[in-house]
């Protein structure tokens, strides 16, 4: 009989709607990320690196791009021979057909799936946290504390602590209580969403709730558990771990990564990130270029200025082009004396020439103030930038783009020009 | 497709000087981050050919490596696939290849066992695109016996290395001679061949009757009037990378656009074994003109007219002109480093100063690293 310790089931089938127009065309696991990666090959990397060699990928929203990522897995070593990687959409049944309507439901949902593997052990993983963690080690504490549910937490700053799901622990780290987004916090252990599941537990709980509408592991599946008086723990991670939720966190992330020396390193030999480039050469630095201070990614042709930046692989930048404080992802290709200052540039966008982005003062953005914000011009993928514009901040600009879009060749500060995206 | 391929990866090359210690000149790391076979690999596949046979022999440690998985090619196939032949302790007696002719005849059950009707034979040192099957074609209207691949090199280009070969216009070769004293022909054999399967067994099975073991020697030389050997002429990119200067030169064409556009971008591509870098990093304080960086590179200093390989680390201040700079190779802080090829895991000291005068200079430097 098949038998594997543990299997990870990887959710990824959110849209992620605070990273805007990023995620329009593709769920959220699927966004570029560091000049190379995608967020979902941190989990699936920290998953190979780890042991566990059987993962299912719960997707739903937008999963073309997700899938022609994963493919059979060869990346990440996971096309095995039992087991590896597979991906679970939701599916057509003979009664009670329906979406994936909570995170816990798309795992009761996926019960036959794990079954096949008969394991001792669960682990829930979410696709969207940028992070390196041993989860053996995570599964070695949950075996020795005798625990039937374990979550990984992190110290966050107390003054952070009421944005998180929150647990309080004994000295032993057994979960006493939780609380969640607590206005005055007990604790600043926040939950990180990664779960280990013995897998009776699990089993029991999913069946005993599968009936609550939108069954969600932080709201239903973990008070059940602790209702029913089985020991919770909690394992602390103090590693680098990082929500790229929101369009300013998913920023941020990046522009971490060109310090002198990141929090975190990406160039450790020792625990690999994996994942599936089509583009491999040289990236080539023109005679002109100047570079400071950034990433740039395999196949990038750069014969502008790039500073403080995070370029993707396969872009191109034209001559006399700078761009400052700025994320440009797989494949887009901006044209000559532009001038870009911090913008988030999709993938595969046309840029014209003389363009310059993020000019004029700071207004707040007319339709999303909460996503498109900080000054951040942000650029839907395959969109069309026409020669000489000049485009303000928090603004968002998605589809093919003309001149005529551009009253007095500008796009004020705070504007939105959604010409519907590029064609699927 | 209806050939194998067979790629002759045995050799080392006194012309590679200290760049052939280490490995087969089949293996040398090549612009940026392929290493030499990978373009001959890929051709086949780009070609569909299903079958390929890698005959090896000297220092084949870093190939085999490159070699370990055969699917950054697509040759992890249930029907074909890649097989890496070196020489073997056998009942017929335990040989070294003595030639390309002997690699090929102590293997010929390979050959035999196989059912396409063609094969195509190539060198694993050179760097060049080409579609087989347009070979093939050429080769079957012909109606050859062999058909060779040639180039016209331009006049500058030392041909004494190569075997030079002269056709009448009909291209039915006429003349071919191996590594002449006096080139009387500044159209090289490229190293490529296309043979009917049975031709190729027949003409090994004599040559090794004969004791002869050497496949342009004893068959190309021997058999030109005999047989009808044609020639094809390569149009686009090719070079052969066996020589310190030839090395050195190619990796260098790679900073022209157009050999850019060739290789790296042109369908269908160049594959070579994923390495899973992160991409390359940039500091305070640099500066890079005209130049290749790969993934997996730290870089604080300047570089200018050059190639960076796969993880090498660039130090402060550091200058950096007219190199080539292999994998992983650290360089301190305050280093000189000008009209060198620095050999791959290389570590030079900080303060270092390096200039090839009359030529290009190799530096291999294996201190100990206290950093990273």
């Amino acid at each position: 009989m098949i038998k594997k310790e543990m299997i990870a089931m990887l959710l990824a089938g959110g849209q992620g709607s605070r990273l805007g127009v990023l995620t329009a065309k593709m769920a959220k696991p699927a966004v570029s990320f560091g000049g190379k990666y995608r967020i979902i090959d941190f989990p699936l990397s920290n998953c190979i690196n780890s042991g566990v060699d059987t993962v299912g990928v719960l997707t739903q929203y937008r999963p073309l791009r997700l899938n022609s990522h994963i493919g059979i897995g060869i990346p990440w070593d996971l096309d095995r021979n039992i087991g590896g990687v597979s991906v679970l959409p939701p599916y057509e049944k003979s009664s009670n057909s329906e979406w994936y309507t909570g995170t816990a439901n798309a795992i009761y949902q996926n019960m036959e799936y794990m079954e096949t593997y008969n394991p001792d052990y669960v682990l829930i993983l979410s696709g969207d946290h940028i992070y390196k963690m041993d989860y053996e080690t995570m599964l070695d504490f949950h075996k020795g504390s005798g625990a039937d549910v374990t979550i990984a937490v992190m110290p966050v700053p107390m003054e952070e602590a009421s944005r998180f799901g929150i647990m309080i622990t004994d000295d032993d780290k057994r979960i006493v209580d939780f609380e969640e987004k607590p206005e005055h916090p007990r604790s600043n252990l926040a939950s990180m969403g990664i779960y280990i599941f013995s897998w009776k537990a699990l089993k029991e709980a999913l069946i005993k709730n599968k009936d609550q509408s939108g069954l969600d592991f932080g709201k239903h599946i973990i008070p059940y558990c602790k209702d029913k008086g089985l020991s919770l723990y909690a394992y602390e991670f103090d590693g680098y771990w990082k929500d790229v939720g929101t369009l300013t966190s998913y920023w941020e992330a990046n522009m971490e990564l060109i310090d002198i020396v990141p929090e975190f390193n990406l160039y450790e030999e020792y625990w690999k990130i994996f994942t599936a480039g089509d583009v491999q050469p040289p990236q080539y630095l023109g005679p002109d270029s100047a570079i400071e201070r950034s990433i740039i990614g395999e196949g990038t042709e750069i014969l502008g200025e790039v500073h403080n930046s995070v370029i993707g692989p396969g872009v191109k930048i034209g001559k006399g082009t700078i761009v400052n404080h700025s994320i440009i992802m797989n494949g887009s290709v901006i044209g000559e004396n532009c001038n870009i200052e911090k913008a988030i540039i999709a993938e595969k966008v046309e840029v014209g020439s003389n363009v310059q982005l993020g000019a004029f003062e700071e207004a707040e953005n007319e339709t999303k103030p909460g996503i498109y914000r900080e000054g951040l011009v942000t650029i839907g993928e395959k969109s069309v930038i026409p020669d000489g514009v000049k485009v303000g901040k928090n603004t968002m600009i998605s589809g093919e783009t003309v001149a005529a879009d551009y009253p007095d060749g500008k796009l004020d500060s705070g504007r939105t020009l959604d010409k519907g995206g590029a064609a699927e | 497709m209806r050939a194998i391929g067979i790629i002759l990866a045995g050799g080392s090359s006194n012309r590679m000087r200290e760049l052939s210690r280490k490995r087969a000149v089949c293996a040398m790391p090549v612009a940026g981050f392929y290493r030499s076979i990978d373009f001959a690999l890929s051709n086949m596949t780009n070609s569909h050919i299903q079958t390929v046979a890698v005959f090896t022999q000297y220092n084949a440690g870093s190939l085999n490596e490159h070699l370990s998985s055969s699917k950054w090619w697509d040759f992890g196939r249930k029907q074909g696939g890649l097989y890496v032949f070196t020489p073997a302790v056998k009942a017929s007696g335990n040989l070294w290849y003595r030639g390309t002719a002997d690699a090929i005849a102590q293997n010929l059950e390979f050959l035999k066992s196989c059912h396409e009707p063609y094969v195509i034979i190539t060198s694993g040192d050179c760097v060049y695109k080409m579609d087989y099957n347009k070979l093939l074609e050429y080769h079957i209207q012909k109606q050859a016996d062999i058909t060779v691949v040639c180039k016209d090199m331009s006049a500058d280009i030392d041909t004494e290395r190569f075997g030079t070969i002269r056709m009448n216009e009909e291209s039915r070769i006429e003349e071919f001679e191996e590594k002449p004293v006096v080139a009387r022909s500044n159209t090289i054999s490229c190293g490529i061949y296309v043979i009917r399967r049975r031709q190729l067994i027949e003409l090994i099975e004599k040559a090794q009757a004969e004791e002869r073991y050497d496949f342009v020697r004893d068959i190309l030389v021997r058999y030109k009037d005999m047989k009808r050997i044609y020639g094809y002429k390569i149009k686009s990119y090719w070079n052969n990378i066996a020589s310190v200067e030839d090395y050195y030169r190619t990796n260098m064409d790679f900073l022209k656009p157009e050999v850019r556009e060739h290789f790296f971008r042109e369908y269908p591509g160049v594959y070579t074994k994923i390495a899973d870098l992160p991409p390359a990093k940039y500091n305070v304080g640099v500066s890079v003109k005209n130049a290749l960086v790969s993934s997996g590179c730290i870089i604080n200093g300047t570089v200018e007219d050059s190639v960076i390989f796969k993880g090498a680390f660039v130090g402060n201040n550091c200058y950096i002109k007219n190199s080539i700079i292999l994998n992983d190779v650290y360089i301190g802080d305050n280093t000189h480093i000008e009209n060198c090829i620095v050999e791959s895991h290389g570590t030079i000291q900080a303060n270092s100063f390096y200039k090839g005068e009359n030529g290009i200079k190799i530096v291999v430097e294996s201190n100990e690293r206290y950093v990273i």
